[in-house]
């Protein structure tokens, strides 16, 4: 029994949010007083596997084969179902990445077992462990208990672990490469290569001021309204993904998962209900600014400076106090 | 083509949500409900595909009685028939069960295709689609951006991390889940909706469909989330938020 780590690598680096995963995994192996084993799949990553042996950890696997150069649900699905098999795990547990919510599901069901996704906190109750997890958008959080045999699956959301706050050890940790049977017959997917659609014609991680807009603008002809108040600021305008989902913004202007993660000094947020494909781009920010008409919007959660109110109010007032004041 | 496309109801966004008296789930009296808006672009890009390739699309949903509405808003958009597995559990059941509640109805009839929303508005678990692929023995893959279904394969555009993609291609039958804002979604036509009470409309209980609907992962607590910040309220006219937002972001926060 011991908690197992599954950590993510592309192109022969590994995914930041593996190490918050590495965190998790070694708080949850401290509680439930197992040992931790870090897991790292692909092609010629023995390199990542001493990376990882410098944290604490009792052991490092590697699963390591031709099959898996490059990742499909079917290769990737099978060599974790072969390592869980061979080390009985009590806890696996995953960074919550895009290729997770990819192959996670897959592997837990084809095992009969549960996977807790998206977690965003772990307790510790009686030997049990309870998965914290948002629901509805991130209006409410909800407790999720794992049920039957382990073992039991879970994804680490974004930030809610720290990467810094993993612990290394001094001499490293036992690499093993497990033996894996794979046949490249059976991968029904084929990939290509990533590739970007344009290159990010605006690069809103430079911006130190950010005005960025959610369902709340209502109607593309607001946008303009924004847009002033970005100026007025000296600052940049974004959305969150509806806004880019209807076209009335461009792609480029996303923040959150699938946009860009951005650490502005200022974030204001207009009419954003703070859902966390959102928040991960933008929790970083100095100062948070949420002005909402919902005053149960999650945004609220984290934000420094709160604003119940029709945000067509609050933009005229703001941008006319800040050409009087100028 | 055979589509089948799997849609879910959930609560309407927006909605006021009050904790249940177990505390596992919202209360449902005087909440609205709605088609979850992740499938709305699923049902769409099927019925594009429809359009193009000719075939079938079919409206799948497994959930309470009042989920029914939500299937003949897809006929109504112009899906050709509708499935419901009608049971109250599926308000709170797991990813699992609904999946296999999905892929027994799914698993009578020939397929080509399968499109889910990549997760839900509600529970948001997001495994769904990928369970049922699994469950059928179907190769799949998700947040899909863009779909080429010529020739018998699949080729598709899957959304990666930070602006990034990747092409994907498989044989068919396959699932795809669908990124929200991969087309422009259709309202319904008022003769779509006369034309939907006409529409063949199949209902199943787990019973009918031999599952049992095990419990796998099981909210035990519904609550408010805490604060992680100490949020700053601030009060009065427009004006005088205005000029005290400024103020504290200048000489507060030191930002401006």
């Amino acid at each position: 029994m011991s908690v197992l780590v599954v950590t993510e690598q592309q192109g022969g680096r590994l995914h930041r949010m593996s190490f918050e995963a590495l965190a998790a995994g070694q708080t949850a192996a401290k509680a439930l007083g197992l040992p931790l084993v870090a897991a790292v799949a692909g092609s010629g990553v023995a390199k990542l596997a001493e990376e990882l042996a410098a944290t604490d950890l009792s052991e490092v696997v590697v699963l390591d084969d031709p099959a898996l150069a490059a990742y499909s649900p079917d290769g990737f699905a099978e060599a974790l179902r072969q390592a869980v098999g061979q080390l009985a795990p009590h806890l696996v547990l995953f960074p919550h990445t895009y290729q997770v919510r990819d192959l996670a599901p897959k592997l837990a069901a084809s095992l009969g077992r549960p996977f807790v996704s998206d977690v965003v906190g772990l307790k510790f109750e009686a030997g049990q462990t309870v998965f914290v997890r948002q629901l509805f958008q991130g209006k409410l959080h909800g407790d999720v208990t794992a049920e039957g045999e382990p073992p039991y699956f879970a994804s680490i959301q974004s930030g809610a672990f720290r990467a810094d706050s993993v612990v290394t050890r001094p001499s490293p940790a036992p690499i093993r490469k497990l033996g894996l049977s794979l046949d490249p017959a059976t991968v029904r997917t084929a990939s290509e290569p990533p590739f970007q659609d344009a290159k990010d014609a605006v690069d809103l991680t430079a911006a130190s001021i950010i005005v960025s807009v959610g369902r709340g603008i209502q109607d593309p002809g607001n946008i303009p309204q924004a847009e002033a108040l970005a100026a007025a600021l000296g600052g940049e305008l974004a959305a969150s993904r509806p806004i880019c989902d209807n076209g009335w913004l461009p792609l480029d202007r996303q923040i959150g998962s699938s946009g860009q993660t951005v650490s502005p000094d200022l974030y204001l947020a207009l009419g954003i209900s703070g859902a966390i494909q959102h928040v991960v781009g933008m929790k970083g920010a100095k100062a948070i600014v949420a002005v909402n008409k919902d005053p149960g919007a999650p945004i609220f959660e984290i934000a420094d400076y709160g604003i119940v109110e029709d945000l067509f109010e609050i933009v005229p007032a703001l941008i006319k106090a800040l050409e009087s004041g100028d | 083509m055979n589509i089948f496309v799997c849609v879910k109801q959930v609560v309407a966004r927006d909605s006021l949500l009050r904790i249940d008296g177990g505390c596992t789930w919202v209360r449902d009296d005087g909440l609205s409900f709605e088609m979850n808006e992740p499938d709305t672009y699923a049902l769409e890009e099927a019925l594009r595909l429809k359009e193009k390739h000719g075939g079938e699309v079919v409206a799948v949903s497994a959930g309470p009685p009042r989920a029914a509405s939500t299937i003949r808003e897809a006929l109504a958009k112009g899906a050709d028939r509708g499935i419901h597995i009608e049971d109250d559990r599926f308000v709170e059941a797991d990813s699992h069960a609904t999946a296999a509640a999905l892929a027994a109805a799914i698993r009578r009839e020939a397929h080509d295709l399968i499109l889910t929303g990549l997760q839900s508005d509600d529970a948001g678990f997001g495994q769904t689609g990928v369970i049922l692929a699994e469950l059928l023995g179907l190769p799949h893959a998700t947040i899909i951006m863009e779909i080429d279904a010529t020739g018998g394969s699949l080729r598709c555009k899957r959304e990666l991390e930070a602006g990034w993609f990747q092409t994907v291609t498989m044989p068919q039958p396959a699932l795809l889940t669908i990124q929200s804002g991969i087309n422009k979604v259709r309202y319904a036509t008022l003769m779509g909706i006369k034309r939907a009470r006409r529409k063949p409309f199949q209902r199943y209980t787990p019973e009918d469909l031999g599952i049992a609907m095990p419990v796998r992962q099981r909210v035990t607590r519904l609550y408010q989330p805490e604060q992680s910040k100490e949020t700053e309220f601030l009060e009065g006219s427009s004006q005088e938020i205005a000029e005290a937002l400024l103020s504290k972001l200048r000489f507060e926060a030191r930002v401006l």
